[in-house]
Formats: C-alpha cells, sequence, structure tokens
C-alpha cells in the first residue's frame, strides 16, 4: 500500500473534502491501487527530457492591460448560495 | 413527409434552403422524439423545448428571406459543461446545483450565430471524469444499442454519453461534446456515431467548465463525417478569451469530404497491438486497413515506443488539473453550499456532499501528486513522459499522413460492469488518450458491429491543425463499412 489511512485524510483536508471513514477505507486501496500502477513510469529514463509545459508550440498570448469587461455585479453574485448586497457572505472568519 | 429525425446535417441544410419543411417541424419533430425517448435514454438533463421553439421561428424569418448562417434552423444537443446564458448548467455535479451562467461559452455562441438551435443540454459522467456515463449527478445514460437478443442496459461511452446516446437515438441533428481522454471518440464509437476531437487549441475553452486544461478540448458527435466537418466548421474559431486558443485560419473543412486518399501513406501503430484485444478488434483493424488500400492509400507499419506509457501518465497530469481547477467549487460563488462550524468545514462539508465518487478520487490523487514531496516524483516526471509521447508521434509524422487504430479494445459493455473497478474503466482509454497527451486530432468513425450486435469505431489520428486528412480518410471509412448505423427503437414503445 503506497498510501495509508492517516494519509488519505491528509490528502483530504488539504483538498478541503470532509471524508467519512468508510470513504476513507475504500480510497485507501483505490488510490494505493492507482499510485502502483503510475509507478510503472519509473521504468523510463527521463533523466534528460524537457517537461512538456505546452500542448502547441506557440508563444504565450498576452492581452492588453485594459478594462474589458465589468459593471456587472448583479451577474457575478446571481448564484451565489449567500449574498447581501453584492457581497459574498461566508461564516465568521476572524473573531 | 420522411422522418425529419433521420436527416444528417447536410440533409436539413438542404431541405430547410428548398423549403421543403420549416426549422419549426424540424425542431418539433426532435422535441416529440426527446419526449418519447428520454425516460428510457436518460440523455438530456434539461430540454429546453420552448427556447427551440423561438430559436426555429427566428430560423425560419431568415431562411423565408434567403438568409441564415451555415447552421440555420439545424437542432443541436449541447454537453453540460458549456455555459448557456441563462440556462443550467452543471457539468452534471450536484455542486454546481441550479448554475445559471449569464454568460455563454465561445463554442456555443459561435453555433448560435451560424443560426443552430438548442434542444437542451445533454448528460455526461460529472465534471466529465468517466469513461461510461455512470458518474453523473442525473443518473446513467442508457445506449440505444442493446447485445443481440439480450435487452440488459449497455453503457453509451462517456464522458459525453449523453451527446453520444442522443445522436444515435435521433433525438438531435448533431451534439457538441468534450474530449479528454477520450470522451468524444470512445462514447462515439460505443454508439455508431462519429466523434471528432479537434486539435489542442481548435476551439475555444472559454466558458467550458474545465476539468484538466491542457488536454480539454471541444468537437463534435454527429451520424456523417461530413455532418462532423460541418458542425466543426462552426464551433471553430480563434478566442482571444481563450490564451490557447490557436490564432490561425479555419479551413473549409467540407471541402475535405470526397477528396481521395491516393498518395497518403497510412501508418498502423504496432503498439496498438495490445496482449487481450479481442480477435474482432483486430479483424475490424484489418478490414480498414484493406479498405484504405483499395481506396489508394500507402500503408506502413510504424512504432510509438511510450504508448503504453500515456494512460499512466495522463492519471497523473488530468488529476493534478482537475484538482487545481475544482479548487474553485467552495460553496461561496454558486451551486451548493453546506453549512460548517466554520469557514473551512464549510468547505469540507460543501466539497463532501456536492462531489461524487469519481471526482473525489481524481481530486484526492492530483492532490497527492502536487504535494510537498511528490511532486518531482509524479507531475514532473508525468509532462516529461508527455514530451517522449508527443516526439513519438513528431517522428512518425515525418513518414506517414495519418494513422489508424481501433477506437476501442472492446465494445459498449453493461451498465454496472466496470464501475466497481477505477483501473479497468481507465483502461477503456487505452487508444484514445495519447492523442491527449500529445494534443493532436483524432476522428472515430463507425466500421461495423462486433460479434454482439453492438458498434465499434476505428481512430484516424492526424497531425497537428490537420483535421483536413481526417475528414478525407474518415470519409472513405464511412463509405466502406456500407450503410449508416441505426439502433431497433425499443425506447419509443416503452415511454
Amino acid at each position: 500500500m503506497s498510501v495509508d489511512r492517516a494519509t488519505v485524510f491528509r490528502i483530504a483536508h488539504l483538498a478541503r473534502i470532509a471524508i467519512t471513514d468508510e470513504e476513507a477505507e475504500r480510497l485507501e486501496a483505490e488510490l494505493s491501487g492507482i499510485l502502483d500502477w503510475v509507478a510503472q513510469l519509473d521504468e523510463l529514463d527521463t533523466a534528460n527530457v524537457e517537461p512538456m509545459t505546452r500542448v502547441e508550440a506557440m508563444t504565450m498570448k498576452k492581452r492588453k492591460d485594459v478594462v474589458a469587461d465589468g459593471f456587472c455585479a448583479d451577474d457575478i453574485v446571481k448564484n451565489a448560495p449567500h449574498e447581501d448586497d453584492h457581497y459574498f457572505v461566508v461564516p465568521k472568519i476572524v473573531e | 413527409m420522411t422522418d425529419l429525425t433521420e436527416l444528417t446535417i447536410s440533409d436539413a441544410r438542404e431541405g430547410l434552403r428548398a423549403k421543403s419543411f420549416t426549422a419549426v417541424e424540424l425542431a418539433d419533430a426532435h422535441l416529440a422524439a426527446i419526449e418519447a425517448a428520454n425516460r428510457a435514454i436518460n440523455a438530456y438533463v434539461l430540454p429546453t423545448p420552448e427556447r427551440a421553439l423561438e430559436a426555429a421561428r427566428r430560423s425560419d424569418e431568415r431562411l423565408g428571406k434567403g438568409e441564415g448562417g451555415s447552421l440555420e434552423g439545424i437542432p443541436l444537443g449541447i454537453k453540460d459543461l458549456f455555459c448557456t446564458k441563462d440556462v443550467r448548467t452543471t457539468a452534471c455535479s450536484h455542486i454546481l446545483d441550479g448554475f445559471t451562467p449569464p454568460y455563454e461559452s465561445t463554442v456555443t455562441a459561435n453555433l448560435w450565430a451560424a443560426g443552430a438551435v438548442m434542444l437542451g443540454k445533454l448528460n455526461n459522467d460529472e465534471f466529465a471524469m468517466g469513461s461510461s456515463n455512470e458518474t453523473s449527478f442525473y443518473g446513467d445514460v442508457i445506449n440505444p444499442w442493446r447485445r443481440e437478443g439480450s435487452d440488459a442496459p449497455l453503457v453509451p461511452g462517456g464522458s459525453s454519453g449523453g451527446s453520444s446516446a442522443a445522436v444515435a437515438a435521433r433525438l438531435c441533428l448533431g451534439a457538441t461534446a468534450t474530449d479528454t481522454g477520450g470522451s468524444i471518440r470512445q462514447p462515439a464509437a460505443f454508439t455508431g456515431t462519429v466523434g471528432l476531437k479537434p486539435t489542442y487549441g481548435r476551439c475555444s475553452r472559454w466558458g467550458i467548465v474545465a476539468f484538466a486544461s491542457s488536454l480539454d478540448q471541444a468537437g463534435p458527435i454527429t451520424r456523417s463525417v461530413r455532418d462532423a466537418a460541418i458542425l466543426l466548421q462552426a464551433m471553430a474559431s480563434h478566442d482571444p478569451r481563450d490564451t490557447t486558443s490557436a490564432d490561425i485560419p479555419v479551413p473549409d473543412f467540407e471541402a475535405s469530404i470526397g477528396r481521395d486518399v491516393k498518395g497518403l501513406t497510412i501508418g498502423i501503430p504496432k503498439e496498438y497491438r495490445v496482449e487481450g484485444m479481442a480477435p474482432e478488434i483486430e479483424a475490424l483493424w484489418q478490414r480498414g486497413i484493406a479498405w484504405l488500400k483499395d481506396a489508394g492509400a500507402e500503408i506502413k507499419e510504424v512504432s510509438l515506443p511510450h504508448t503504453k506509457y500515456a494512460l499512466p501518465s495522463y492519471y497523473i497530469v488530468a488529476p493534478a488539473e482537475a484538482s487545481s481547477n475544482l479548487a474553485r467549487y467552495d460553496g461561496v460563488r454558486y451551486g451548493l453550499r453546506e453549512p460548517g462550524k466554520d469557514v473551512i468545514s464549510m468547505y469540507e462539508n460543501t466539497r463532501e456532499a456536492g462531489f461524487g465518487a469519481e471526482v473525489k478520487r481524481r481530486i484526492l490523487i492530483g492532490t497527492y501528486v502536487l504535494s510537498a514531496g511528490y511532486y518531482d516524483a509524479y507531475y514532473l516526471k508525468a509532462q516529461k513522459v508527455r514530451t517522449l509521447i508527443s516526439q513519438d508521434f513528431d517522428q512518425v509524422f515525418q513518414s506517414v499522413d495519418a494513422l489508424l487504430t481501433p477506437t476501442t479494445p472492446a465494445p459498449a459493455f453493461g451498465i454496472g460492469e466496470k464501475s466497481g473497478d477505477p483501473l479497468e474503466m481507465y483502461l477503456n482509454d487505452i487508444f484514445t488518450v495519447t492523442v491527449n497527451m500529445a494534443g493532436l486530432p483524432g476522428i472515430s468513425v463507425p466500421a461495423g458491429l462486433s460479434s454482439e450486435g453492438t458498434p465499434l469505431g476505428l481512430q484516424v489520428i492526424g497531425r497537428a491543425f490537420d483535421e483536413e486528412t481526417l475528414f478525407r480518410v474518415g470519409q472513405v471509412i464511412e463509405d466502406a463499412a456500407g450503410p449508416r448505423l441505426k439502433p431497433a427503437d425499443w425506447w419509443s414503445a416503452s415511454a
């Protein structure tokens, strides 16, 4: 097993998902299985290979630094689960 | 009048221009078909009949004046991954409950500008993560095809299972779809339809719910190769709002249809002859080779030595990008919110309740491979392997014009047959995922039936931005394969 129960909970917390004990048990086996399987990449010597960081050979486009959109606060908060006067409302963060 | 749902897009285009029928009649015929079929097939998660009829009426006005775009009055289904202004878009995830975008994706905006009519939003695997359309929050899509002599439900492929099933069951003339590891081509193969994944950058990703941004690409599913060319023509464009959208002209794709393949060299990659591949898949492949040879193409065996590493490296790159992309679903700005004792537990409870099992699995894999201490061993390694896969293709495309492979290692499987084992499910994409890793275009064309009486597809892979060769070769396969495949209608009867 490349992933133990504690690691599953640690990753889940990093990913902000409150998994249950039953899920953790299943994920421990599943994640280990997937990670063991991808370990076959170690067969390849990639010491002198550049990582692929762009899909097509093109230079990154840069847009002009100008306002292209805006004045649509109603649209932005329209789908919010809890909104007040164009603010997103969340549980209290600072006491 | 002939059954309007049987038409291809090219037939319908002619019929509308000749005024043999109206856009409203065409939309009505499809809305009736959806009404009769959707309970059984579950292809549409949100039919939009009023909007469809309103758009069709406007198309009829334009057609009446001799005006109209290239898709004027053509009824289409739209995968639920495309944001549609004021029409619910959820990527078939609980976490996007009720989300109605205040904007339109570039691809769908292009379609509406060309006159197309939206029939509704199509089902897909949650966030496009799946190969069977069994991970949707809105339930499984059922393949209109069944095994001969059996009424056991089969999967329509995934993630674009709603798109493939709707096109196969004649519930739209064509559909939009997206492909991150095979999500257009594999469902097309499972349903006897044509599915094209364009070159990365050909279609704008703006307004498409993101899964893995360096792999995602939109494309069409249709019932003919010509229709795929017509639909891609309208979908593709350079879009300044997507920095990876290619700033190159979109060629006249339909002009490639019917151009012969004499003088083309077609590569047969020997690594795609995988262990345990069904003999009928091998036979299908040989049949395809013979068709292209008969049509005047030269056949050449080639080697893509890193093929077997494509799927494992994909399952590092795609989950890594997904874990990052899906970080935005936190219960604050849109969709579901589950309360918690503080803001962190609100995030955690929302994401626990909102994401399905497969999505969680991939987010966790992605979080793991990007976490401190593992980044180089997994993510950087996978990106290097991606370079090797891409170089394999560069190498063979020096001596061949396109590659021919099977689309899938087997025909459509049953609902529930593979959902217990994630790795077994992932192996479905073994022949399609290489293309995404290298950013190339690929098309799946129906090429015959399996011994079970279900469809099989052949895949043609091309050079970057050379979809035209795919249309040429694809048309030869379509012509050689014989009459268009059609599943027997069991679904309307059960409605």
